[in-house]
């Protein structure tokens, strides 16, 4: 390909956290002039890598280059020094002070230690005025739309001489309106030679101003194309990744066609749910005995969907019977004394209390549910815990091990077993198998069968097709918020048919 | 001979740095004191230094449980030493009422007067930290600085001295030789003991210091918890304040428990309860306040002049809270194996964000 030398590249990138690699030996460079996106699902390493690039991580391999010259930053002042800069998803600047003071606070025009306050205005309008914003630069910032104060981001960022620019998910709180005016400025500053790192969960708005897109997968590079050269669906697929290892265990469980469970009145019964905001009003059933797989990319609302049914946000539409009673979650708390398990996706952040025990863990929503008054006794938590530390095979099998010590894997057991123990009629399982080892994946999709096979309703959630295909007996595709399809697993569906929806939305 | 593992153990546990201090403080004082250490029975009462030190860090160790708690939540409750002075306005403000002064009942009213305010007080707090959903340490300022003012109105602005044998008793007395005030502390310790280790208090709370959004979404029911831990922390600083008032006789609503709350917070801090909540330790608790008591006391007895007592002080609890540190031990550690010359490769100020 014959193009202009890149201004940025980086070569054999890795970076390692404790018990995980980031990114391994990663390529990536980019054009003056372009609008590079950064494509991957979560955890593929999107968001390491731009954190490496800014100076906010430190490299533990590797090589990065901007204009030629090896550089190694030390934090995010060094990187903007240098001229990269970057807008984030929620903009970081003062909504009490006018524009022109945000796009230069800290670089303020100077004369004997006071600021000029007529050459800041004059400065700062004219940027604006270049990005062809139409505002007045002293009117306080927060008067502005989320949208121009996204701008105002982006002025101040280039107002740095910057040469990389970088906005990660710069459109997600955007209107229609707002993201082309966005991608007018996009389109102005490419024009004047920045080179632009796009990241956006939307393929839309991707296809519409990406000039090339990097994929990531699992902290590999998955390779560098041109958007003009790769399809939706290819990309998709790319992303998500075909290679699975096989497991044999499974293999009769390759099809779990729905006829195999026995109808009647579903546990849970969905009446167009929605909340405003989060997912857009939905209709979903899921029997005693049954897996519901809930399928689409990250931020399509597959978590919001389980969030409803779990009572941990409140609906805002529709009704929810269950058992053909309709009831109003309020809470978890709710849920819970309708039998309903939620295993969330965020393990550190919204499932375990790192600093207890893994007995401590394990038994917290059965103690919750039961009152402080009513301990659980200590053998009955002993015989509790030893059983499924046992069953699900908890590394190390000391109960009274630290969670925050486990690997990922074993924390999610941890989790799982903290809602067996309550003996769920509804589990919802949100990502279980996420950034944990081949075996311990294996092992939570066997539960996952044996638990449905013995009667328990399953809402399972994977950004995985493959798994969901091979545990599910129906499948509901999510794409922007909004639950596009629902699907019988049968022999006809397979991961290109649901790879279609999620880039196309709705059957095509 | 204790074995390696059992001292490695042994040094892991996380009383061992408040128990050493203490330890460390008793054998300073022994030094100058010689005697420091003796107790002896007199006129069936136990007297020494020790003893005083439990006296005198009787209300300070009350006042800390209910500071434990509430710290464990991941909250503060600043309001404690306000209080201490309503408690003991409020009990004495009835017993002047009294037409016997000495009357058991009337006294006994008193008492329950006092603390059954105090436990609508601390419930004040909890609702307005759990239910109205304001920041703690905002919530809790306003009974500290409302509440000095109640008890002055209590008190009329005046010193409220009363002379009641049976009020005597419980700040003054001696039971079976032991001061009834230690007496007091030490069944209230063994209730929250009782009451956080053998129910299931005590999980629930560090569940919700530890990780409040995991816990909601494991249905622990965190909003009346945090309302439990305020009224427990009233109840606990109102029984401080009878003990401090019964002590002199009479009430002071202007410095009666003034600027406790922050030695609790302190004593609290120093027993090994991190401030962010989570684990929580009331022996450690207990063993701070008897540090900072120790250490009031080792001040005066090693003549550390008057106007710079509070320096000293302030000089050794940061000393103190350094060295129980695992980060600040682990870095002058490492920065003593690594060579004094090599600079810090990204000092700490240097990594903030910068607003783009």
């Amino acid at each position: 390909m014959a193009e202009a030398a890149p201004i940025l590249t980086m070569t054999g990138i890795s970076k390692r956290f404790p018990g995980v690699v980031a990114l391994a030996g990663v390529d990536f460079r980019m054009l003056p002039g372009e609008v590079h996106a950064l494509m991957g699902e979560n955890g593929a390493g999107k968001s390491t890598l731009i954190k490496v690039l800014t100076g906010v991580y430190d490299i533990d391999e590797g090589d990065i280059r901007l204009a030629g010259e090896p550089v190694r930053f030390t934090g995010p002042p060094q990187a903007q020094q240098a001229g990269i800069s970057t807008v984030y998803q929620e903009v970081n600047l003062c909504p009490n002070l006018s524009v022109a003071e945000n796009i230069q606070l800290g670089r303020e025009p100077r004369r004997l230690g006071a600021i000029r306050w007529a050459e800041l205005r004059r400065h700062s309008s004219e940027l604006v005025g270049r990005l062809g914003l139409d505002i007045d630069v002293t009117a306080p910032l927060g008067t502005y739309s989320l949208a121009v104060q996204q701008m105002v981001a982006i002025a101040r960022a280039v107002d740095v001489s910057a040469k990389v620019l970088i906005l990660d998910e710069p459109t997600s709180s955007l209107d229609a309106g707002e993201v082309a005016q966005l991608f007018r400025v996009m389109r102005q500053l490419k024009s004047e030679g920045v080179a632009i790192l796009f990241v956006s969960h939307f393929l839309d708005q991707v296809y519409e101003i990406a000039d090339r897109m990097t994929v990531l997968r699992n902290g590999r590079l998955i390779g560098e194309y041109r958007v003009a050269e790769l399809s939706p669906l290819e990309l998709v697929g790319r992303m998500i990744g075909k290679e699975l290892a096989t497991l044999d265990e499974l293999a009769e469980h390759s099809r779990r066609p729905l006829a195999t469970v026995e109808r009647g009145e579903p546990v849970v019964d969905a009446r167009e749910l929605g909340r405003d905001g989060a997912v857009a009003p939905f209709s979903l059933t899921i029997h005693a005995g049954e897996v519901v797989g809930l399928a689409g990319l990250l931020g399509s609302g597959r978590t919001e969907v389980a969030r409803l049914l779990f009572g941990a946000d409140r609906a805002d539409h529709g009704s929810l019977r269950i058992d053909g009673a309709e009831v109003s979650l309020r809470n978890p708390r709710n849920a819970m004394g309708h039998r309903i398990a939620f295993c969330s996706e965020n393990r550190r952040t919204e499932g375990l209390v790192e600093e207890l025990t893994v007995r401590e863990n394990i038994i917290l929503a059965l103690q919750a549910a039961r009152g402080w008054s009513r301990p659980i006794p200590r053998r009955r938590q002993d015989e509790l815990v030893d059983r499924y530390v046992r069953a699900l095979d908890i590394r190390p099998a000391d109960p009274e091990a630290r969670v925050g010590h486990l690997s990922g894997g074993n924390q999610q057991k941890v989790l799982l077993a903290r809602w067996l123990i309550t003996e769920p009629r509804l589990l919802i399982v949100d990502e279980p198998t996420r950034g944990i080892d081949v075996g311990a994946k294996a092992e939570i999709q066997r539960l996952v069968v044996e638990l449905s096979d013995g009667g328990m309703a399953v809402l399972f959630i994977s950004a995985e097709l493959e798994e969901v295909l091979r545990l599910s007996h129906k499948i509901a595709v999510l794409r922007d918020r909004r639950m596009v399809e629902q699907v019988e697993n049968s022999e006809d569906v397979d991961a290109d048919r649901i790879m279609r929806t999620i880039a196309s939305g709705g059957a095509a | 001979m204790i074995s390696p593992a059992t001292l490695s153990a042994l040094l892991r546990h996380r009383l061992v740095w408040p128990v050493g201090v203490l330890v460390l403080l008793i054998v300073g004082n022994l030094v100058f004191t010689p005697s420091f250490l003796s107790i002896e029975v007199r006129e069936g009462h136990l007297y020494g230094s020790l003893i005083d030190i439990l006296r005198s860090a009787a209300p300070l160790a009350l006042v800390a449980l209910g500071m434990t708690l509430v710290i464990a939540t991941g909250g503060i409750d600043l309001s404690v030493g306000s209080v201490v002075a309503i408690s003991g306005a409020v009990a004495c403000w009835w017993i002047v009422g009294l037409g016997d002064q000495n009357s058991l009942g009337g006294v006994l009213g008193a008492v329950a007067l006092a603390l059954g305010l105090s436990l609508l007080l601390g419930a004040g707090n909890g609702l307005l930290v759990a239910a109205v959903g304001i920041q703690p340490i905002i919530a809790t300022l306003i009974l500290m600085v409302a509440g000095r003012g109640v008890a002055q109105l209590v008190t009329d602005g005046q010193i409220i001295t009363v002379n009641s044998g049976p009020y005597e008793v419980i700040g003054k007395d001696y039971w079976l030789t032991f001061p009834v005030s230690v007496l007091i502390v030490a069944v209230m310790v063994a209730g929250t003991l009782v009451l956080t280790r053998r129910t299931a208090l005590g999980l629930l709370i560090e569940s919700v210091g530890g990780n409040p959004t995991a816990s909601r979404l494991a249905g622990v029911n965190a909003r009346r918890l945090t309302v439990l831990v305020y009224v427990f922390a009233g109840f606990c600083a109102g029984l401080a304040g009878l003990i401090v008032s019964s002590n002199v006789s009479s009430a002071d609503g202007n410095n009666a428990g003034n600027l406790i709350e922050l030695d609790a917070i302190l004593a609290v801090v120093i027993g090994g309860t991190a401030l962010a909540g989570g684990r929580f330790s009331v022996l450690g608790s207990v063993i701070g306040a008897l540090v900072i008591k120790t250490l009031d006391i080792t001040i005066y007895t090693i003549g550390v002049p008057t106007n710079t007592t509070l320096l000293f002080k302030a000089i050794v609890v940061v000393v103190l809270c350094l060295a129980q540190s695992p980060a600040f031990r682990a870095r002058v550690l490492g920065r003593r194996r690594r060579g004094p010359d090599v600079p810090d490769p990204a000092p700490p100020t240097a990594r903030t964000e910068v607003p783009v």
